[in-house]
């Protein structure tokens, strides 16, 4: 099938803004839309500029607004877009360094700032920090992260007002402050309570739908809040 | 390691630990819920427990509102809807309007607006005294 790829494109030493451009392709319904960003940069215009590693989901480099939708290109195929036309932006609220390539510091900047990594003062017992079954599963979801920035930069407070943690950082923060090991949830509470913090979601849900490993990433923040309310209160 | 560094003083401001944004997001839970009631019992009270089309008259709401306990429940109504539409109001500013100078100016002007509400509301509500002419 013929499909027309339309991309928003932006070099940073000639456009002084973003503009789409056009491609023709000839398309399979099981292509995913990766392989189309290939076949426009290895035929057609190989200035084109996207991220991309593992092409299966788990690394996360290619998260990218397609069809006005947070989500991975090597996840997505043409058939479940239902159309012949296909808008690929980069995703919204972080800096475009070129075409679909955007900044990630500041995504990371607020993924720091939740210290997410084990913090546990106690001395370590003799062959490892136990945990059940049960206690594992509280923060489940979490681990599945794959810090692709889909739901950050769907969330429109993240867009606009710049000092957002945003979702993917409270759902980092989550994996850490449920896990049973884990003892620095009041050194966590600091970033995730300021204004900046988890009071700023307004429960827009663009976060859970936007996630290609489906975290209930609103759900998971709540948590969070609800974590913050009865330590601090 | 402080990552998520500030760049302006209003961003150190929301860096800083305090409880403030907790303790406003438990106020706009409960003083909904409780908006939600008064609202209702107000309602409940003129329309239902009054027969609307005959006893609800110029000279029952002006003699219920000389009473203590209605004033006090109208100032409630009044207080807890200004500071829940405030906040809210803040909210969206803070979320959608894109400059901190922008920000800054419409924050002053909303905040003046509301407290000469509330002031004006208030003395309005304390300053009613109604003896019937007859």
């Amino acid at each position: 099938m013929q499909v027309t790829l339309k991309i928003l494109r932006y070099n940073p030493e000639k456009d002084a803004r973003p503009h789409w451009e056009s491609y023709r392709l000839e398309a399979e319904p099981m292509d995913r839309v990766l392989d189309l960003l290939h076949q426009v940069k290895w035929e057609q215009d190989g200035t084109l500029a996207f991220r991309k590693s593992c092409g299966h989901g788990i690394c996360g480099s290619d998260a990218m607004m397609i069809n006005g939708v947070n989500r991975l290109a090597c996840k997505t195929l043409v058939k479940d877009l239902g159309t012949d036309v296909i808008t690929v932006e980069p995703i919204r609220g972080l800096p475009v360094e070129k075409d679909l390539v955007v900044d990630m510091e500041p995504f990371f900047d607020a993924y720091r700032a939740v210290k997410p990594w084990l913090i546990n003062d106690q001395p370590p017992p003799e062959r490892e920090r136990l945990q059940s079954p049960e206690e594992r599963a509280v923060f489940d979801e979490g681990t599945k992260c794959i810090l692709c920035a889909a739901c950050t930069t769907s969330c429109p407070v993240f867009w606009v007002n710049g000092t957002y943690l945003g979702p993917s950082a409270i759902v980092q923060a989550h994996r850490f402050i449920f896990d049973s090991r884990d003892r620095g949830a009041a050194e966590r509470f600091p970033a995730l309570g300021s204004t900046g913090g988890g009071w700023r979601c307004r429960t827009a849900y663009n976060c859970t739908e936007a996630c290609p490993r489906e975290i209930p990433v609103t759900q998971l923040i709540e948590e969070v809040k609800r974590a913050i309310m009865f330590g601090q209160m | 390691m402080m990552a998520f560094r500030a760049r302006r003083l209003e961003e150190a401001k929301r860096l800083s630990t305090s409880n403030l944004e907790l303790l406003w997001w438990v106020f706009m839970r409960v003083s909904g819920v409780l908006l939600v009631f008064l609202v209702l019992g107000h309602l409940y009270t003129r329309a239902v427990l009054l027969n609307f089309h005959h006893d609800l008259t110029y000279d029952v709401v002006a003699r219920n509102m000389s009473t203590v306990t209605w004033k006090f429940y109208n100032w409630l109504l009044l207080f807890l809807s200004i500071l829940h539409g405030t906040n809210g109001l803040r909210y969206s500013i803070d979320d959608y309007l894109p400059s901190p100078r922008a920000r800054v100016w419409v924050k002053v002007i909303v905040y003046t607006l509301v407290f000469l509400v509330t002031v004006f509301g208030t003395l309005s509500l304390w300053a009613w005294n109604y003896t019937p002419v007859r």
